[in-house]
């Protein structure tokens, strides 16, 4: 049973280990590569080279005849927030999607190159979009909780439409979850209102809650605070710094600001390609390409 | 000068907004005009009987009334639903949820030239498929063929309801790993549901009064129908039998057909305006 279960065993913390016998998955779920287990702990702490979470190679990504993205090879660290910034139009959110394969939802996606995920071919034979973005979990731009659910059905949509069927476990994840989203306080009495009740930086925050109920091990999000207001923002920026203890958080933003304050790594992209990319303090305060110095000090784009 | 050109803008504006409200009621009328004389022929006719009895055998005697006819009604509609419904909802799905440019732009022709076919062309269609190789006149036959009236306008307000359904509840759905068929029933179905009943509540309305394809199909029937495999009895045809009628005290049956007829059309678009309207407030 151990193996076919829908929902990756998480790294996050010793709690979530007995209830992982709970979650059964009457659907049938393609077994994937057993995958490296990432130690709980923070890279930082431990000797030896930080994991790599995503490790692309030579990546170029097609919509039909249009290269969105240009021989792009980048290892993002894993327990890390690596920001990817650069103009609109440079590729930076094809290639956010293209690490949960995401892109592929448009006609005429194509790719060439490889991305490894913790070590997994991620566009390997055999493996599933679907059970790649159980791993993966995605924040979009827009907050979409969905309209015709509660608050509760948002943040549980992901299991129990994977065949999560316990209650107990069901109830503790949603607490859990809501909690790590900070969002628990403000929406534990009413948790059968509609999840689109909540205000803008609430159902951004809804939806961080039921990426995470899934319990990925990799956070991707595509603006998340473009829509929010400074004080919604600064909340969610507070929530990208707490999870990224225990996830591996990238985040794509058109605000330099944002990426400066919440991103260890930061990537540079313009046209399709990877510019630039190192800690984040040095891209901002000593860029050693000048097209980056010129983008991060205002001077276009 | 400025003046008298102001003038003949008012004037032409005046006159722009007349027409516009002769038009409306123009819509108007004919439903009210249609309403009124049908109360005034029909309404008298209705009793207790005209709801509960069958029609009186005797074609020059009074009384009776149309109750097989109305259940008769009811039934052809549920059957049409049974078999229309899924075939529609089913195609929709697919056209929304699933299929590629070339194909949906040919799927889309093809129920949008059906939606055109004359009602009484399914009524033939109906006599062929099913009457000939049955070997007789039944309750199934009519409503196969107000079935085939059904599936195009429903397959093609499924897909319009559906397609209003944001791509960002599918995308959200994809990235939580839920497979593509349960965010389509769980999600996209569900934040459609009000749109998909109204679809089908506007093609049920639209089939309770078809005449031409029963003709041919359900045949009609004096007495209660017991099986699919009988003819059954319809209000459009028993008023078509009885407003040529030569007795009296059957046209005046068939005014009061008629006016039940429009009565159920009404209480459906009722229903919808009910659900519509709700839709919105959500």
């Amino acid at each position: 049973m151990n193996q076919v279960i829908s929902i990756t065993p998480s790294t996050m913390s010793d709690r979530d280990k007995p209830a992982v016998d709970a979650v059964a998955a009457p659907t049938p779920v393609p077994t994937m590569k057993p995958m490296a287990v990432v130690p709980p702990s923070a890279p930082a702490t431990t000797a030896g080279p930080p994991q790599i979470a995503f490790d692309i190679q030579d990546l170029s990504i097609f919509y039909g005849a249009h290269q969105a993205i240009k021989n792009v090879s980048l290892q993002i660290t894993a327990h890390s927030v690596t920001a990817i910034i650069g103009p609109s139009g440079c590729g930076k959110s094809t290639l956010l999607r293209s690490l949960n394969r995401m892109h592929e939802l448009t006609p005429g996606a194509r790719h060439t190159g490889s991305i490894r995920i913790l070590g997994d071919d991620l566009y390997g034979p055999g493996i599933d979009p679907t059970v790649v973005r159980r791993r993966v979990g995605m924040i979009f731009q827009k907050s979409n909780p969905f309209p015709t659910l509660t608050i509760a059905e948002n943040v549980l949509v992901g299991l129990r439409l994977n065949g999560v069927r316990d209650k107990v476990f069901l109830n503790r994840r949603l607490e859990e979850s809501l909690r790590m989203a900070a969002l628990w306080d403000e929406v534990k009495d009413h948790l059968h209102r509609p999840g689109t009740s909540l205000s803008g930086g609430q159902q951004q925050r809804l939806c961080i809650a039921r990426a995470i109920a899934n319990r990925p091990e990799i956070l991707l999000m595509d603006e998340p605070c473009s829509a929010l207001d400074p004080i919604a923002t600064g909340k969610v920026e507070e929530l990208i710094h707490e999870l990224s203890r225990d996830y591996t958080i990238v985040i794509v933003t058109h605000n330099m600001q944002q990426a400066a304050r919440v991103s260890n790594k930061t990537a540079f992209m313009y046209m399709g390609k990877l510019v630039e990319y190192g800690e984040t303090e040095q891209i901002f305060m000593n860029p050693k390409d000048p097209q980056t110095e010129a983008y991060v000090s205002g001077r276009f784009g | 000068m400025s003046a008298t050109y102001d003038q003949y803008r008012k004037a032409k504006s005046h006159c722009m907004s007349g027409l516009a409200v002769f038009c409306a009621v123009m819509v108007v009328m004919p439903l009210v005009l249609v309403l009124f004389y049908l109360l005034k022929m029909g309404f008298s006719s209705l009793n207790w009987a005209f709801f509960t009895q069958l029609p009186n055998a005797d074609p020059e005697g009074s009384g009776g009334g149309m109750a097989n006819a109305i259940v008769g009604t009811l039934e052809l509609m549920v059957i049409a639903l049974v078999l229309g419904v899924p075939v529609g909802l089913l195609g929709g799905i697919f056209l929304s949820e699933y299929g590629g440019e070339k194909t949906n732009g040919f799927v889309r022709f093809a129920a949008d030239v059906l939606n055109g076919v004359p009602s009484i062309v399914w009524g033939m269609v109906g006599y062929t498929l099913v009457v000939v190789p049955m070997h007789g006149y039944s309750a199934f036959a009519g409503g196969v063929a107000l079935a085939f009236i059904m599936i195009p306008l429903v397959l093609r307000t499924t897909e319009e309801v559906l397609v209003l359904v944001p791509g960002a509840y599918r995308e959200a759905g994809l990235a939580l790993g839920i497979p593509r068929w349960k965010i389509t029933v769980h999600i996209v179905l569900r934040t459609a549901f009000k749109g998909l009943v109204t679809g089908v509540l506007l093609a049920l309305g639209r089939i309770a009064g078809e005449t031409a394809p029963i003709l041919f199909t359900a045949l009609g029937n004096p007495n209660w129908n017991n099986s699919l495999k009988e003819p059954i009895a319809a209000l459009p045809i028993q008023i078509y039998y009885y407003a040529i009628s030569p007795f009296p005290d059957q046209n005046r049956q068939a005014w009061a057909g008629a006016l039940v007829l429009i009565g159920i059309v009404f209480l459906l678009s009722a229903s919808v305006r009910i659900i519509a309207g709700r839709r919105k407030k959500a």
